[in-house]
């Protein structure tokens, strides 16, 4: 048995008790850095599409875990959006108790081997860390990813399951199976409701499988929590278009007692610039979605081809960025170039994925704006007329606006060009569903707790935020469900 | 149906069935590593629970979908996904159809022959077996004109030589145009000088067809629109045919190669 695996509790009595004698030394100093993550090498994944992130051994997990000072009014929970008993579940990894770390996260979290990997915790949980202050905070993304994959290996005989507290037989319809939709239908699940979840694709994950690639999210792991929500008694309906094959107000006739949108912010923005609609230019949505869903990448085993070009812009500076110019360098570019218009420091995308990006040879052209676009002879985008810019005053959000620097144009070979400027609410579903108030923005309007102004109608993630991150999506659709929860068991009136 | 390679599949799918009007598609996936491939219907009948699809064999797809014997699955069918035909009474309308275009113009006519306005059809295909539903045409045409561009049935010759002597000898309303991108270029570029109101199907390249991607973006009066939601029907004087069939041939290579692997596949 190893150290850290279920073994008999006589053995692991011994075991915890040795540990916490260790763990009495008061005297023990502070560790101020954290253990350090294993990768693959650039070199070596550059060529690949598996993960590039190895997570902690055991050993490294525990060693981390026992850095973690158990703060008796620890400030990390705050910075979780899905309020995670953090220095609970760090200590039971400490002490080998991983049935139980498993549980203290699954109470507040479904889907902690995707949270773990790709929620930014450097502005969340572990921003509060009292070590922040001091040198590196606990690595706390890490140690629930530990978890999460610890359990994937050994699967629970009575991990959290449906309540039998409430059957009273309501039935909630979840529309999307992003990461909204699929814990506000986990957690209506546990709650003891009937959820039947509407996505629109062939897979469900929403952003989790079309977007993020492999590389930093395995789909192997998007489908286990998707199994395992299923396992709750959680219903999805595949290939189901809602606003198309069936409208909000059916739903709300035909069974369903309450209904929660979660449907993304699923529409590519361009540019609006000359030449955008050459061969060879994509959002970064089809891109990616060619790539991920469709596995492009795996092009003639798989249908879905995708062009393989060996000079490619990528335009903006998110993780949606990132991500696309990442995989542009596994299918075998010569070079990647990010192209964004302001200067690194005002770059919104995670500080470890702008790293690994230039570790693996991607290049950053900043102060830089494309004006349009060139083609060759067949219509492919062949060149990009670039502007320099230079910072200017600061806008309404803070961020100093760029200017074009007069006569700075030069045109620059591509022959692919990924449009990654963001996306704006999909006008399909609101659109068709009458009364449903949404902002000139299109996106939904919502009070705290998820409610529209259409009565049994909630929302949350991206289509009432914009385009925002995946544990924010997670918290609204939690704080949904309580809601929905509250009012199916009061069946009171509708205010908002 | 017609012989050579164009295929009818009677699809089992009652709530797509139940919602389907004419105009709109559905994306079609064969298998778990196939492509999404968008195809408008050519009927749905919400009483068997079936939609009717009608395509021609182009490419490793659809020699996939053609491979489906009677009572093997799509493993995915999403729709009804687009906007639904504008049918309305305008009075004289000409629907002009071209090789399997003429599958999704059917319904299109019988809606607007439905909706009380005097049709006259006009359907064209290479040789005479590859004329599809002209008895369906007919019976929903006050008049119908059929062409082969061999003479092996009907007039010698294109469908855009018949639309010409129509425009001239009668005063149109409306006209809609479905079959390649060329043909349905022609006919509005025809229409253009008599101020005869020309909708047309379009077909680019779509991944989700839910307005996700804009893989299928047209530019329709200087202006993106995404086919999949926006349209696929769009007024022919708007839009820009040469950027669509520019578009249109973005993966030819990638086709040819995947046609190729596929055919290697099944002659080992």
């Amino acid at each position: 048995m190893t150290a850290l695996g279920r073994r008999h509790p006589k053995s692991r009595e011994s075991i915890r008790i040795s540990k916490r004698d260790k763990m009495s030394d008061n005297k023990k100093k502070l560790n101020l850095n954290r253990v350090s993550m294993p990768k693959q090498s650039p070199e070596e994944r550059r060529h690949n599409f598996s993960e590039v992130a190895l997570g902690y051994a055991e050993d490294q997990a525990a060693e981390e875990a026992d850095r973690c000072i158990q703060c008796k009014n620890p400030r990390c929970m705050e910075g979780c959006p899905v309020g995670i008993d953090i220095p609970a579940f760090i200590r039971a990894v400490r002490d080998g108790e991983m049935e139980d770390a498993v549980r203290i996260i699954k109470a507040k979290n479904s889907l902690p081997g995707i949270c773990g990997r790709v929620c930014p915790q450097e502005v969340q949980c572990e921003s509060r860390c009292v070590l922040e202050k001091k040198g590196a905070p606990i690595a706390i993304g890490r140690l629930e990813r530990f978890v999460a994959d610890w359990e994937s290996k050994n699967a629970l005989p009575d991990r959290p399951r449906r309540s039998a507290e409430f059957q009273a037989g309501k039935r909630v319809a979840v529309v999307g199976a992003g990461p909204a939709g699929i814990t506000a239908a986990a957690d209506l699940a546990r709650m003891g409701h009937q959820v039947t979840v509407f996505e629109a694709l062939h897979d469900a994950g929403g952003v989790l499988i079309y977007g993020i690639p492999e590389f930093r999210l395995p789909k192997a792991i998007v489908r286990s929590e998707v199994e395992y929500v299923k396992s709750l008694g959680v219903t999805f309906e595949l290939d189901s278009v809602v606003g198309r094959l069936v409208q909000v107000d059916e739903l709300l006739k035909n069974g369903f007692d309450a209904v929660f949108l979660g449907i993304g912010a699923g529409a590519p923005r361009f540019l609006g610039v000359p030449g955008e609609n050459l061969n060879g230019v994509y959002s970064a949505n089809e891109y990616l979605t060619r790539v991920n869903l469709m596995k492009a990448y795996r092009f003639p085993e798989y249908d879905t081809p995708i062009r393989q070009g060996k000079r490619v812009a990528v335009v903006g500076g998110g993780n949606v960025a990132m991500d696309a110019a990442r995989c542009a360098v596994r299918l075998g570019a010569e070079e990647v170039h990010v192209v964004y218009r302001r200067s690194e420091a005002e770059m919104p995308a995670r500080l470890e994925e702008i790293e690994n990006a230039k570790e693996e040879g991607v290049i950053f052209d900043f102060l830089t704006n494309p004006t349009r676009f060139v083609a060759d002879d067949r219509g492919r985008v062949a060149g990009m007329e670039v502007v320099r810019m230079v910072l200017g005053e600061p806008d309404e959000s803070g961020r100093r606006r760029p200017v074009v620097e007069k006569g700075s144009e030069r045109i620059v070979d591509v022959d692919t060009v990924i449009i990654a400027v963001g996306t704006t609410p999909n006008p399909l579903l609101p659109g068709n569903t009458p009364g449903l108030e949404t902002t000139r923005w299109g996106t939904i309007v919502v009070n705290d707790s998820g409610r529209t102004s259409r009565e049994g109608v909630w929302a949350g993630g991206d289509i009432t935020t914009g385009g925002a991150t995946v544990i924010s999506a997670m918290g609204a659709g939690k704080r949904s469900a309580e809601d929905i929860d509250r009012w199916l068991r009061e069946d009171g009136p509708w205010s908002r | 149906m017609a012989s050579g390679n164009v295929i009818l599949n009677e699809i089992e799918a009652p709530l797509i069935a139940k919602k389907a009007k004419p105009g709109q598609f559905v994306i079609l996936k064969a298998g778990e590593r196939g492509e999404r491939i968008p195809l408008t219907m050519a009927e749905a009948d919400p009483e068997r629970g079936t939609i009717t699809v009608i395509y021609k064999v182009v490419g490793k797809s659809t020699e996939l979908f053609k491979n489906l014997r009677e009572g093997d699955s799509y493993q995915d069918a999403v729709g009804p996904l687009g906007q639904p035909t504008h049918l309305e009474r305008v009075g004289n309308v000409t629907c002009v159809g071209g090789g399997t275009g003429v599958a999704v113009l059917y319904p299109i006519t019988r809606g607007l022959k439905g909706a009380g306005n005097r049709v006259i059809s006009i359907i064209g295909a290479r040789t005479a077996d590859r004329i599809i539903l002209e008895e369906e045409m007919k019976s929903v045409s006050d008049e119908l004109f059929v062409c082969t561009d061999d003479g092996s049935r009907g007039h010698h010759g294109f469908v855009t030589e018949i639309l010409k002597k129509v425009l001239e000898e009668e005063t149109l309303n409306l006209a809609v145009a479905v079959g390649p991108v060329l043909m349905m270029k022609l006919v509005s570029e025809m229409t253009r000088p008599y101020d005869v109101k020309t909708i047309v199907s379009l077909n680019p390249i779509m991944i989700d067809g839910t307005g996700m991607c804009g893989g299928c973006r047209v530019l329709v009066d200087g202006e993106n629109k995404f086919a999949c939601v926006d349209g696929p029907e769009f007024d022919g004087h708007k839009v820009d045919f040469d950027q669509l069939i520019q578009r249109l041939g973005a993966y030819e290579s990638e086709e040819r190669e995947s046609s190729m692997a596929h055919r290697c596949r099944l002659d080992r």
